[in-house]
């Protein structure tokens, strides 16, 4: 017998211009984990607004029917009175205050306005031990990691009582062991009846844990796949997803290497405000023209921290080490500096560090590299034009003019333009720092062919990745990096998820043997 | 039809500003049976308020790059100060005092600057505490008393008027004419600009639109002209207006440093990791300031003929109203040269205004509150339903 939790029927939403969903049908059974995948812009986000209120009803066609009741929401709060609580991709928490503030906050234990922090307390911590996160209920969250704090959310959507947990790209920031933890926590919830929600890019957790996938493609339901009857592939998802078969996921490229163009020797940064914490230790490491090198390490292992560093000293203090291109010293100290000696920096956070979101494409490309479009202080508009439109079809950037806000870009583009503006810097070496996070398949495949296409042109570039088949499937050598320090160093055939993990660990084993 | 509404709805905050303006100003005009517009008092609106105009200019930079000034107000009565100590007290020549006021402006600005850019503290406390330092060593170089009177030249700062080279007595014809040239230069500026934008292939407002608009604006300024040209003619102050008002139009548009400062306050750490010098960029910000309440405080001291320990007070609130009327936004980032002019303007003729109602300084206070409050509230509402 089939127990439907959830049923969302003919769900029609329109925004000005766009149908963002187009009929569509959601149904999840009750116990069961249910993800949600499609490309970006698909809808799978906007679905789960109109699903928590977000968008109230009234503002979509279409009905919902939970736990066998039709509901139409008003709000958030509506939705989560009757247990559907979301847990979007930003967390909501507030840094400078403590977990149990956080679970409490809008929901406090009070009595006539007076807050019962003993019970809250108490609660919290039984919450806690629910969601297995080990922390005083009075650690301030900004003194926990990121996915910590995901299972802070967790504690809260539990302190709602929840029935129907929606998550939004739980994963997409959170490393390897993390997100297992989570996944582990959403099975366990499975078993004591909870359903959830789960829209994730990762299609490897996806056909792990899920017992059922539906697939969204341009704001309609393509097919709900039942993983309890037959074995979901990756490719079979991805098949859904892009509608067709994606042979390839990375684009062959035929390799031109040549000599070396940028090196650093002995590269070591210490800690912002600990100044007595080495964060990048004694890095060595080489870039040949024409050369895709990919950093690979855990989160927290100072693969960022090192590429900020060497792009005009943007992150840490004390940095020492010296820089080489074509064998000569360069001066790497200031961010102009370093744009000025070839080297660019596409960072891990777009919207926050890569963008300038209010303002528009061409705005954003040409930032880094005014003095191209400039004569005599002012700014050649027309010019100006000319070039941002180059880049534009050439990274073929979806927009209905360069004009556009980038605000108003979906992922995969917004990282075009950040990909343009250093192109357009025209830089000898890229670094680039988690180029495909929380894009979608087909938009990643446009991201690997201009990735090798810069090699093509002999520039060198850096790729630093999270994903291991991402950095197997592009790069031709592959740096492994833990605790600050290079710990490996493996050409394209030796490279594999085992060797890169066995890196790590041996250098994990020699550290403990000091102590 | 479609395109027209939606080329208006890109521009509603410009236009609807200048509606606004035109709004009240046709109100008072009623309200005080023509007395607004007649030559005498419009000059005198334009003497009055030039001080809003000159710091709302230095204020759009320093609010498109993320911050305020509270200062300008007693930078501007420090400025006339010293100006006065120099010149009445000291006798030194008019031109050389303003120079070094001048440069005491930029001097202060630096060193708010210099603590705001590079040392960190947020630019509401840095300048509040300027805000009471330089009221204070106002009060310290006056002695708590008035000076002045000043010589003419330095009385010409702010009273004079451009010579009639025509000299036909009547009406002023060089007035005219300048009028004249400016219209013929702003046509020409905007048919360049659409000849511009066609070539790339962008949309322009249709044809008769844009020439509705061009003439709506030639016409503003010819008649400005003449109501200026029958009654003494071209104040110097709006002289130096109009140049500052091109020049900051063209600083903040079509310059790299204005592109910066439009980066800085949209996003200082892509901007910075894009290689702009974020703190230099916005040392220079408070730098200008400083200079523009100098300025100001020069100019207002020239017209009251004295320095006073209470001259400039509130004027840090008048120029951050007129941006914020004018569409700046107050996370930065977003905020014309024509909308903080604008603004200025609307907040101008209400003082103007109110002055010939004998409205009095309570009420003033309380309207021009209000209406900073609806001008935002439309904005902000403007904003949500898109």
């Amino acid at each position: 017998m089939s127990d439907v939790i959830l049923e969302m029927r003919n769900i029609t939403k329109t925004f000005p211009g766009v149908k963002a969903l187009d009929n569509v049908n959601l149904s999840v059974q009750r116990g069961e984990i249910h993800a949600l995948v499609g490309e970006n812009g698909a809808g799978k986000s906007t679905l789960m607004k109109v699903l928590s209120g977000v968008y109230p009803a009234g503002s979509y066609t279409g009905e919902i029917v939970f736990e066998g009741e039709e509901r139409s929401f008003k709000d958030i709060s509506h939705s989560e009175k009757v247990g559907i609580v979301i847990i979007h991709q930003e967390l909501a928490l507030i840094p400078l205050l403590s977990i149990t503030e956080n679970i409490f906050l809008g929901n406090e234990r009070a009595r006539y306005g007076v807050i019962d922090w003993n019970e809250a307390t108490m609660r919290t911590q039984a919450l806690l031990q629910k969601v297995g996160l080990h922390e005083s209920p009075n650690t301030l969250i900004t003194d926990i990691g990121v996915g910590k704090q995901q299972l802070v959310e967790i504690a809260k959507s539990l302190s709602k009582e929840v029935r129907l947990l929606i998550l939004d790209e739980p994963t997409a920031s959170l490393n390897e062991s993390d997100s297992d933890a989570l996944l582990q926590l959403l099975l366990q919830f499975k078993e004591q009846g909870i359903s959830s929600i789960l829209i994730s890019h990762k299609l490897g957790e996806v056909s792990r844990v899920a017992d059922s996938i539906t697939i969204l493609r341009d704001g309609a339901t393509i097919e709900t796949l039942d993983c309890r009857k037959d074995v979901i592939t990756e490719d079979r998802i991805i098949r859904g997803m892009v509608g067709r078969d994606m042979t390839h996921r990375f684009p062959a490229r035929t390799r031109n290497i040549g000599e070396t163009i940028f090196e650093i020797r002995d590269w070591t940064a210490y800690h912002p405000a600990h100044a007595d914490r080495k964060v990048v230790d004694q890095v060595n490491l080489h870039v040949r023209k024409g050369e895709v090198v990919g950093i690979a390490g855990l989160m927290g292992s100072g693969r960022t921290e090192l590429a900020m560093s060497i792009f005009g000293h943007a992150y840490g203090r004390n940095i020492s080490g010296t820089a080489y291109k074509h064998g000569q010293a360069i001066d790497l100290s200031s961010i102009d500096r370093a744009i000025a000696n070839g080297v660019a920096y596409a960072t891990e956070d777009r919207k926050t560090f890569g963008l300038v979101l209010i303002q528009d494409i061409k705005n954003n490309i040409t930032l880094a590299n005014l003095p191209a479009v400039t004569s005599r202080f002012v700014i050649n508009e027309p010019k100006e034009m000319v070039e941002a439109q180059a880049y534009q079809q050439r990274l073929s950037i979806k927009c209905s003019n360069i004009l556009q806000k980038t605000v108003n870009l979906s992922g995969g583009n917004q990282q075009k333009v950040v990909l343009s503006k250093w192109l357009f810097a025209e830089p000898e070496i890229l670094i680039l720092d988690e180029p495909t996070r929380g894009i979608d398949v087909g938009a990643k495949y446009e991201i690997y062919t201009l990735i090798n296409r810069m090699a093509d042109e002999g520039k060198g570039v850096i790729v630093i990745s999270s994903e291991l088949p991402e950095i197997l499937g592009i790069c031709d050598r592959v740096y492994v990096m833990n605790k600050g320090k290079l710990v490996g160093e493996l050409a394209g055939e030796e490279a594999s998820q085992e060797s890169i993990m066995k890196c790590i660990m041996n250098q994990e084993v020699t550290e403990a043997w000091k102590i | 039809m479609e395109n027209l509404k939606r080329i208006f709805s890109d521009n509603i905050r410009q236009y609807s500003m200048l509606i606004a303006l035109v709004v009240i100003m046709v109100f008072f005009q009623i309200i005080t049976d023509g007395a607004l517009m007649k030559p005498l008092n419009l000059t005198n609106l334009v003497l009055q308020n030039s001080y809003v105009v000159i710091l709302a200019l230095g204020m759009l930079l320093v609010i498109v790059a993320g911050n305020i000034d509270l200062s300008v107000g007693s930078v501007a009565a420090f400025s006339g100060a010293i100006a006065a100590v120099l010149i009445v007290n000291y006798k030194l020549n008019s031109a050389v005092a303003v120079l070094v006021c001048l440069a005491v402006g930029a001097l202060i600005g630096s060193m708010q600057g210099y603590f705001i850019a590079y040392i960190k503290i947020p630019s509401f406390i840095a300048t509040l505490a300027g805000m009471l330092i330089f009221r204070g060593l106002t009060l310290v170089l006056l002695r708590g008393q008035s000076i002045g009177p000043f010589p003419g030249e330095f009385q010409a700062l702010s009273s004079g008027f451009i010579p009639d080279i025509f000299g036909s007595g009547g009406l002023r014809i060089t007035t005219l004419v300048i009028g004249a040239i400016i219209s013929v230069i702003l046509i020409y500026l905007d048919v360049r600009s659409r000849q511009n934008q066609k070539k790339y292939g962008f949309e322009v407002m249709p044809l008769y639109f844009f020439l509705i608009k061009n003439l709506v604006i030639a016409g503003a300024i010819m008649g400005l002209s003449y109501l200026l040209a029958s009654y003494n003619g071209l104040p110097n102050v709006l002289i130096v207006l109009g140049v500052l008002i091109a020049l900051y139009g063209f600083v903040t548009t079509r310059t790299v440093i204005g592109r910066r400062v439009y980066a800085l306050g949209g996003n200082q750490k892509a901007a910075k990791l894009s290689g702009v010098n974020t703190e230099r960029l916005t040392l220079y910000t408070f730098i200008n300031m400083g200079i523009l309440a100098a300025m100001a405080g020069l100019i207002i001291t020239a017209r009251l003929n004295s320095a006073t320990a209470k001259a400039g007070t509130g004027f840090e609130l008048d120029a951050i109203a007129a941006t914020f009327i004018g569409g700046a936004s107050a996370t930065g980032g977003i905020g014309t040269v024509f909308g903080a002019v604008i603004g200025a303007f609307i907040m101008g003729t209400m003082n103007n205004g109110m002055s010939i109602l004998g409205v009095g300084i309570d009420w003033q206070q309380a309207i021009k509150g209000s209406v900073l409050l609806i001008a935002v509230f439309f904005d902000v509402y403007n904003k949500n339903k898109s």
